[in-house]
Parts: C-alpha cells; sequence; structure tokens
C-alpha cells in the first residue's frame, strides 16, 4: 500500500464515516410521530422527556436504525465474500437464492412454532435461517460444481429463489393465525418489528462473523487470483471455502432471520465500495463493505418509512429500486470492457 | 553441492483420481537449471507439473523437494519453496500489479497478510529483476500479454521459490516477447540458483534455453537427457509421430511435405538463394528438381525436405561429373528452369553448364 492509497482510503473511511453519522442522526429525528430534535435529544441521553417521545424513540426508532445498520452491514459482506468465492461480480444472498432459502425454514419454524403455542427465541430464527441458507448454498455449490458458466450458476439461483418465494407464499397464504400480518410483513422484508433483544442476538452474531471474516481477508486476496494461484501460495483450500461459505451464510442468514429477505445490497454496495475505494483488497473491502452496506439500508430504510408515511414501504423494493440501477450500470460497463 | 538433486521423483504415478496419466517418472534438477517438459498435446505435461507442486496429489511414488517428500511439507513450507506460473490467466478485479507481485508474499506474512518492509523491499527486488517496475501502479487486467507474463512471474519470484513451476509461460506471446521472456528466465534461474522446470511447445526455444528436456509419451516418460541428446537424430519427428512434413532438429525448422511427382520445375540453386523458391512451387503444389547442391549447402536441408527430387555432391566438394550429369538429365525433362543465383564460384562452376542447357532449349524463366 503506498502513501496514496493510504491516503485515498482514509479520505473514503472518512466519508462512509460522515455518510453514517449523517443517516443514524436523520434517521432518528424523522418518522411518523413528529418528535423535535430537542425531545429526541432528551429521551436518548437524559432521565426525564415526554414518555411517549421517549419510548418512541428509544423502543422504536434505536433499535430500528441499529438493525439497518448492523444487517445492511453483514449483507454487503456476505455479498463481498459470495463474490469472490464465485469469481462474480453478480453473486449474492439474494440473487443466488440464499435469502429465500433463510425465507422459507424461517416460514416453517415460525408456523410451526405458532400453531403449537411456543414462543420463537431470535437463536431460533438465526439456527432456521441458516439451515435455510445452507440447504441452497448446497444446491448452488453442486450447480457450480456441474457448469462452470457464471450466467447459468446466476439463473440458478434466481430458479431456488423463485421456488422458495412462491412455497413461502403458499404457506403465508394458509397459515391461519392472528399474527400472519407480522409474518406476512417479515417475509416482506422490513426493519420494524426487531426489539432489542433481536438487535443484541444480531449484533453479537454479525460481530463474531465479522471477526472471522477478517481474518479471512488473506486467503480471499491469495483467491482473487484464483484458486490454483491461491493454492501455490499455500491457501489451504479446502478449509478456506469452506469457513467462507459457512461465514457468508452465517451473515445473509442472520439478516434474513430478523429482516426477512433484502435484494440487491449484497450485489450493489460491495460494486459502490470498490469503485469508489478503487480496490478490491478484502482487508480494506470487509469494513467498507460493512460500514457502505450500513449507510445503504438506513438510507433505504428512511425512504421506506417516510416516503409515503404513515404507509410503509417493504425494504426490500426500496433496495431493489436503488440497487438495480447499480447493477445493471456494471453489468453494463464490463460488457463494453 | 551435495549428489543429491534438488528435485528428483521416485517411481511417480501422476493422473486424476483413478486415471493414471503418467507412470514411472524419474527425473531430476539441480538448482541453477532449466528442465523443459516437452510432448504432443494430452500426454500429461500439466498433470505432471501440477503433480510436481502438489496441486495433484502423486498417485504412487513420490517427488522429492530439497531431500523431503512432497508429502511432508505443510501448505506454508511448500510454497516458500515452490511457486509457480500457470497456464490459467487471473483476471482479479482492481488489483495493480505491484498487488499482484504482493501476493507471492503470501507464505511470509502473518495472519492479516501486511507487508512488512522486508516484503515490500522483496516485491520491489521482484520487479526490478524482470523489470517490470514502470508497470507497478497499472491496472493488471489492462496489461498486454507479454507484460502480464512478466509481473506473474515476478509474483513467482517474490514468492522466493528455490522450485519455479511454469505451464506454458511462452505459449501467447509474439517472438520479441518469447525471447525476453526466456532471457530473462535463464538469467534469474542462474542468478538465484533457482529450479526450473517448464513446459513448453515451441520445441526450437526448448532446445536452446533448457538444461535438460523430459519428453513424454503414451503415459511414460519416453526420454530424459541434454537437448543435445534429444534433438538430434530423427527423434522429435518420431515423438510428435510427424506423418505429414518434417522437423529438423538442428535448426527447429518445420516443413511441409514435398509434392511428390515427377518434377516440372528444375532449381539451380545455393548458398539460400534457392529457399524462397522451393518454398512458393511448394505452396502451389508444383513438383520440383533441385541441384546441383552440396550437402552443406545452406539450404540443402530445405531442399531435402520440399523437392521431389535433389541431386547433390558431397559436402566440401566442388561440383563433379556425375552429378551435373545425372541433373542435365532431370532439367531436361523439366518444362521450365530457374536459377536464382547471382553468379558462380569455384565450387559450383559446373552448374553453370546447367544454365546453359536450359537457356539453349529456351526453358530459362527469367
Amino acid at each position: 500500500m503506498n502513501p496514496s492509497q493510504r491516503k485515498h482510503y482514509t479520505a473514503c473511511f472518512a466519508f462512509l464515516l460522515l455518510l453514517l453519522v449523517l443517516f443514524l442522526a436523520v434517521n432518528l429525528l424523522t418518522g411518523s410521530t413528529a418528535i423535535p430534535p430537542r425531545e429526541v435529544f432528551r429521551a436518548l441521553f437524559g432521565a426525564g422527556g415526554a414518555d411517549t417521545a421517549r419510548s418512541i424513540v428509544r423502543n422504536i426508532r434505536l433499535p430500528r436504525l441499529l438493525s439497518a445498520l448492523i444487517l445492511g452491514g453483514a449483507l454487503s459482506v456476505a455479498g463481498f465474500q459470495l463474490q469472490t468465492f464465485f469469481a462474480n461480480p453478480i453473486a449474492g444472498p439474494f440473487v443466488l437464492g440464499i435469502s429465500s432459502g433463510s425465507k422459507l425454514v424461517v416460514a416453517l419454524v415460525m408456523i410451526a412454532c405458532l400453531r403449537f403455542g411456543m414462543a420463537v427465541s431470535s437463536g431460533m430464527l438465526i439456527a432456521a435461517a441458516f439451515l435455510g441458507a445452507m440447504l441452497c448454498m448446497g444446491i448452488i455449490l453442486l450447480a457450480a460444481g456441474r457448469v462452470r458458466n457464471m450466467a447459468v450458476l446466476i439463473v440458478c439461483g434466481v430458479m431456488i429463489g423463485y421456488i422458495c418465494t412462491a412455497v413461502t407464499d403458499i404457506l403465508v397464504t394458509f397459515a391461519d393465525d392472528s399474527n400472519i400480518v407480522n409474518l406476512h410483513n417479515w417475509s416482506m422484508g422490513s426493519f420494524s418489528g426487531i426489539g432489542w433483544s433481536g438487535v443484541r442476538t444480531a449484533s453479537v452474531t454479525v460481530a463474531f462473523a465479522m471477526a472471522c471474516a477478517v481474518f479471512l481477508a488473506k486467503p480471499m486476496g491469495a483467491y482473487q487470483l484464483g484458486e490454483d494461484y491461491a493454492r501455490s501460495m499455500g491457501v489451504e483450500i479446502r478449509r478456506f471455502r469452506i469457513s467462507l461459505i459457512l461465514l457468508s451464510s452465517l451473515l445473509s442468514a442472520c439478516v434474513t432471520a430478523f429482516s426477512g429477505p433484502i435484494s440487491f445490497v449484497g450485489v450493489a454496495v460491495p460494486h459502490l465500495m470498490k469503485n469508489l475505494f478503487r480496490t478490491a483488497k478484502p482487508l480494506i473491502m470487509i469494513p467498507a463493505c460493512f460500514l457502505g452496506g450500513g449507510v445503504f439500508c438506513l438510507f433505504c430504510d428512511l425512504v421506506a418509512r417516510t416516503l409515503f408515511a404513515p404507509a410503509e414501504l417493504s425494504i426490500s423494493s426500496v433496495t431493489a429500486v436503488f440497487g438495480v440501477p447499480v447493477v445493471l450500470s456494471m453489468l453494463l460497463s464490463r460488457k463494453r470492457r | 553441492m551435495s549428489d543429491v538433486p534438488f528435485l528428483h521423483t521416485d517411481e511417480l504415478s501422476a493422473g486424476y483420481g483413478a486415471t493414471v496419466v503418467l507412470d514411472g517418472v524419474e527425473v531430476a534438477l539441480s538448482p541453477g537449471e532449466i528442465l523443459t517438459v516437452i510432448a504432443p498435446n494430452g500426454m500429461g505435461k500439466s498433470t505432471l507439473l501440477k503433480t510436481l507442486i502438489r496441486q495433484l496429489p502423486a498417485l504412487s511414488g513420490a517427488v522429492y523437494l530439497d531431500g523431503l517428500s512432497l508429502t511432508s511439507y505443510t501448505e506454508r513450507e511448500l510454497a516458500k519453496k515452490s511457486a509457480a506460473v500457470l497456464t490459467g490467466r487471473p483476471e482479479p478485479e482492481k488489483m495493480t500489479c505491484e498487488e499482484v507481485v504482493s501476493a507471492g508474499r503470501y507464505p511470509y506474512t502473518g495472519r492479516l497478510g501486511i507487508l512488512s518492509a522486508a516484503d515490500i523491499q522483496a516485491v520491489e527486488e521482484a520487479m526490478e529483476l524482470v523489470h517490470v517496475l514502470p508497470l507497478r501502479e497499472r491496472d493488471f487486467n489492462r496489461l498486454s500479454d507479454g507484460q502480464r507474463q512478466r509481473v506473474l512471474l515476478a509474483r513467482a519470484i517474490a514468492q522466493n521459490p528455490k522450485l519455479l513451476v511454469m505451464d506454458e509461460p511462452t505459449s501467447f506471446l509474439d517472438i520479441r516477447h518469447k525471447l525476453e521472456f526466456l532471457h530473462l528466465l535463464k538469467n534469474l534461474v542462474r542468478e538465484k540458483q533457482i529450479a526450473a522446470v517448464l513446459s513448453m511447445h515451441e520445441l526450437d526455444l526448448a532446445q536452446k534455453f533448457s538444461d535438460t528436456v523430459l519428453c513424454l509419451r503414451d503415459g511414460h516418460v519416453d526420454r530424459f537427457g541434454t537437448p543435445e541428446e534429444i534433438f538430434s537424430g530423427g527423434y522429435i519427428e518420431q515423438l510428435f509421430q510427424v506423418e505429414y512434413g518434417s522437423y529438423d532438429g538442428r535448426f527447429g525448422s518445420l516443413e511441409p511435405p514435398h509434392i511428390s511427382g515427377s518434377p516440372q520445375v528444375f532449381v539451380i540453386g545455393g548458398g539460400g538463394t534457392g529457399i524462397p523458391v522451393y518454398r512458393a512451387l511448394n505452396r502451389k503444389g508444383i513438383p520440383f528438381a533441385a541441384g546441383v547442391l552440396q550437402e552443406n549447402d545452406l539450404e540443402y536441408p530445405v531442399a531435402a525436405a520440399l523437392a521431389s527430387v535433389v541431386v547433390s555432391e558431397h559436402a566440401f566438394e566442388p561440383v563433379g561429373e556425375e552429378a551435373v550429369e545425372k541433373a542435365k538429365a532431370i532439367l531436361l525433362a523439366c518444362r521450365e528452369v530457374i536459377c536464382p543465383l547471382p553468379g558462380f564460384g569455384s565450387d559450383n562452376r559446373r552448374n553453370e553448364e546447367l544454365l546453359i542447357l536450359a537457356r539453349e532449349n529456351n526453358l530459362l524463366k527469367t
């Protein structure tokens, strides 16, 4: 890393942090109930203040923006990992059907628990989502072993996604419970309805996965030159591949467990970050994608909440609206080259 | 130096899974030497190279590197001893050449892969040695093939290997870059005392740059020896089962098959002047005769390969009576005579008789 690169990276990180602070503040200050900034400040740090304002800020806005930050970050990192793994710039948890697989198993578990009157813990949700992610990942890996064509792989992922979404829809339609509304909202994707316990579980899981991701940055860098070169440089390829798959599945499962499937963040954000930082070096990209994903989801959640307030859009529709143009422009610019 | 070579194999079988591609391979290589593997397509060159750096496990037998069996190395130890330039062309996203070369420091860096001052120096030295220092900031994906191959060589050198394995490193390069690359490699291997194993399709270059040559054929080592041993006695034609045309091991030149049939054109050549004429006639599919040429004439091998009849004289002897009479007979049976020679000297004086004869019979084409 030469001095000019280092300067550029520092500037980019500073820029992202600035955006992060900005969106955190705006998200705290806006909502369906108008609360003056002074009240928000007091609700956050002071002891007094109106009870409703305090409860809205502390129990609704704060957990929601933290979820958007953590889960958005996790999703982007998972996307970056999958792109490196498949050497394919449009691979991502949503595109490959991994999010939808998680969604299906989580919906199954939720419906079963509701039917038998059991409480659904956030740990159970993550476990279910992870199981679903691994199942879909297994199918994708089988397909990848069979065909080396990157377009075919993506089509496989999209197909798996469709099947899982269709089955989930059927399940949700026939689930006879009063909680069906929640289930429906969740299956469309939303950062609402994640309480403090959810935030806690999500942040512990994501923090663990991120720490592991940082230690995988070195072999990931070697892997960018291709599997054979990585091996000739001393990467234990089997262990690396398994770790990367487990980690990216865990990260995307965690997102799906809490917020439902969120589209295109995992593809668009890493691409934006690579262009911003002008590098694909994993040690830089992992924190960059985390920050960028957080900022992107905070922004999208803001739009989802406020554009047609009090009606709320599903987060996935907003991320698609902003993410798809990025993905398309990337594909088109690749073609030109 | 001990007597045990730096790299050697013992009854090595190489292949994929249950499929044995090569069997009973015995090779040895010392530091500072280049071993080139040549073989017809599909005879296991890549398989052998991959087995030498453990990208493929040995099916039976063993590879010994620096006295130890390859199986006893950890990934990291092996990466410190051996490096590779492979056939696949990596297309890393947004990587500068310097970053590609830096990747070679992988076995030396810590858990996060951050380069130390010593690593940075090693990278710089490697780039300097291979003359790619001016490319350090360039996007690797935007290099020409020649530059890319040199950067990949620098990457391998940055790994500080004692064994360098390269699968067809010159295949996509033009002649200038082929020569440059191999010249660079030769110096590097000598200076750093690296043992290099490469595979190549360019037989002429293999002959000129290798210290030893390994020939594979039908699942085994057909021959293993110095270029002088391999590129002689028509062995190469036999190894590659050349059926149409011929290969001259002395010059590394390939010739198409000659046009058979009774000669229609007689060429009075010599000293290389006839070569373009022979090639043109061969291309047009016209059978021709050439003569009289001494067997040590520069163009004799080409004439022998392309002409349906060559009238020759013994090496270092002036053209004599017997040869001239024979040539005259053939010449008169032709419908045309071509003489690219500007003049005659004491050794081929009698060829002038052929020219005069052609003129008298209105056969000479001007």
